[in-house]
């Protein structure tokens, strides 16, 4: 394919690389930075995709790719899974089975999709559920068992008291822009009463702790500079049995299909952003976040020493995403 | 890194990927498999090696601003993709100019440096190679043009920049293009499509539009200029499809074979030259009346 001109001039550029990089090599050993090392003026660095740059700038150049992309935001999503990414959060959804009357906390949950697929669940789940049945018995207490039967409806009436809490989801997102689209779109499907958006950082959230019954953060934990503040959080705002889960892309474990996710993501995902979303580089941003991101088992040891108990993961699409959960026992 | 940029201005996949393979695998990767992990935790971690100082090169991203600012480098698959992705984008939405732009770039490979050894061949395109002028609002006097007299070529300009409300800003950066010279060929393609319309004396609306891309096929080769002027007369009305085949179209082909090379004419020396003489010295041909800015006609289907 190359023709022998350009063969020529690629092994004389590869010899002046060569002697570059081997002139070079220990300017570069030393130019590899870790996670605190300081820059030049005692800062502390932090990746930001393949790129560097100080901690503090790092939440405000997340804030700019989300506020640039917010609009096309969906689209975007339909488009680059070609509409498997419903599929996945259904399936988040069903392994979170909640029953009516939990209280949630979306994190990261801007557009509001995780939120209002928990809302559909509950409401169907109230429509048919079990417990509704049972009260349709008309059946006739004997008379030797009434006096117990009596007691009995005093315990049905204080339950029906209890069960008639309503389920409720707090979404919380750093990003205005992102929680505009999701107001928006709450009205339209009617969940307004259901739903109340905060904007609010994940590493420090503006709620009380000890209230929720379940915490979710879909494709946002790693957009985050420091996770580890991120799932402290987590365990202060849940309530003693509560539930962490965490839906994320992550590193996908068969080398063919990694090779194959790793062309489609750096060759296309890009184009499709600067077409559909007039936005190359956030989508790049995107792809690189990823692979940034730790690998399930670290990620599962993260959530361990953040307190969480029963931490597990479990990979869907060959580990294009995984979902973690842990519980605060 | 500097005198590499310098050693290979072209940029073919196999320099690139090479480029990237070595910038990611010796240098970062080291960087990326070590932030797994310990970039998240906030609190001080002890680290088994010393920490350095970091280059202020390392801290940007080693694929964007490659061979100019505004450069994002891309393989030819991209390419692809983004061709076929933009042509129907700007098909189906001409209000998207980033896509028209964008095809152009993705589509103009063979073209453009056609057009920079045409330009190389003639003094004065080599001169505006070396010089690299750049149209916009700092280097463009806009009062000055203004206060020139009547049918000089400077105050035609400023009449149609003033009359249709644009700015020589709003031409976008060159994007996709994988070599420094081609890139400024492209932008230098760009900011003169403002000025064709002034010398070819057509208004910006579709018909004044697809005539002077015509004419901009058969003096430029760019892709992008033969295909719009090939299917914006789909979305002309009547009269104007009328006009165009029976008495424009045959004016802009002959003129855009005729015609001096126009890219290669230093436009920003010119301005107070007078608009019919600039036009003989350059072989255009008078524009068939009919065309003017009088009234605006309101059957025009943009």
């Amino acid at each position: 394919m190359a023709a022998p001109m350009v063969k020529r001039s690629s092994l004389i550029i590869n010899n002046i690389f060569s002697n570059y990089i081997r002139k070079n090599i220990s300017k570069c050993k030393r130019s590899i930075s870790f996670s605190r090392v300081n820059g030049g003026d005692n800062t502390s660095q932090t990746h930001f995709g393949y790129e560097n740059i100080p901690e503090d700038e790092k939440e405000e150049r997340v804030y700019k790719v989300f506020e640039n992309v917010a609009t096309k935001y969906d689209l975007m999503n339909d488009a680059m899974s070609a509409g498997i990414h419903r599929l996945w959060k259904d399936y988040f959804i069903s392994k979170m089975a909640p029953t009516p009357g939990t209280q949630l906390v979306d994190v990261a949950g801007g557009t509001g999709d995780i939120a209002f697929r928990f809302l559909n669940y509950v409401r169907n789940e109230d429509s048919e559920s079990y417990n509704n049945q049972d009260r349709q018995f008309d059946v006739e207490t004997p008379p030797e068992l009434r006096s117990i039967s009596e007691l009995d409806e005093i315990s049905e009436s204080g339950e029906s008291k209890t069960e008639k809490a309503k389920s409720f989801v707090t979404i919380c997102d750093i990003n205005q822009a992102m929680l505009d689209v999701g107001k928006s779109k709450a009205e339209n499907l009617g969940f307004s009463s259901e739903t109340c958006f905060i904007q609010g950082n994940a590493e420090n959230l503006p709620l009380e702790s000890n209230k929720y019954d379940v915490y979710t953060i879909a494709y946002g934990i790693r957009n985050c500079t420091h996770i580890d503040k991120v799932l402290q959080e987590a365990y202060r705002v849940l309530k003693p049995g509560g539930r962490f889960m965490c839906l994320e892309f992550s590193h996908v474990t068969y080398p063919l299909i990694q090779q194959l996710y790793d062309s489609y993501s750096f060759q296309v995902i890009p184009v499709m952003g600067q077409v559909l979303a007039q936005d190359w580089k956030s989508y790049q941003y995107l792809v690189e976040s990823i692979r940034q991101f730790p690998k399930q088992e670290e990620f599962v040891e993260m959530i361990r020493n953040a307190g969480f108990k029963m931490a597990k993961y479990e990979n869907i699409t060959f580990g294009v995403t995984a979902i973690h959960s842990g519980f605060k026992i | 890194m500097n005198s590499f940029t310098n050693i290979y201005k072209t940029l073919n996949y196999s320099k690139y990927s090479y480029f990237r393979r070595l910038n990611l695998l010796q240098v970062c990767k080291s960087r990326v498999t070590r932030h797994h992990g310990l970039a998240t935790y906030s609190t001080d971690v002890k680290e088994e090696n010393e920490e350095m100082h970091t280059d202020s090169e390392d801290n940007h991203h080693p694929g964007y601003d490659y061979l100019y600012s505004g450069h994002i480098p891309t393989t030819r698959f991209q390419k692809t993709l983004l061709a076929i992705g933009s042509g129907i984008t700007a098909i189906v939405d001409p209000a998207r100019d980033d896509m028209v732009s964008a095809f152009g770039e993705t589509t103009g490979y063979f073209a453009l440096q056609r057009l920079r050894e045409k330009m190389l061949k003639d003094p004065v395109g080599r001169q505006i190679l070396e010089e690299r002028p750049i149209l916009n609002s700092s280097t463009l006097d806009i009062d000055y043009l203004g206060s020139l007299p009547e049918n000089t070529f400077g105050k035609h300009y400023w009449k149609f920049l003033t009359k249709n409300g644009f700015s020589p800003d709003a031409r976008l950066p060159v994007q996709f293009v994988d070599d420094d010279d081609l890139q400024y060929v492209m932008l230098r393609y760009r900011q003169i499509h403002d000025l064709f319309h002034t010398v070819l004396g057509m208004p910006p609306h579709m018909l004044g539009e697809v005539i002077v891309k015509m004419v901009e096929t058969f003096q430029t080769g760019l892709p992008m200029c033969a295909l719009a002027a090939m299917f914006g007369p789909v979305r002309l009305g009547p009269v104007h499809r009328q006009k165009y085949f029976t008495t424009y179209l045959p004016w802009a082909i002959k003129c855009g074979s005729s015609a001096k090379f126009l890219m290669a004419v230093y436009y920003e020396k010119h301005w107070e030259q007078d608009l019919q003489e600039f036009r003989q010295e350059l072989n255009i041909i008078e524009p068939p009346p009919g065309i003017g800015r009088k009234k605006k006609n309101t059957e025009n289907a943009s």
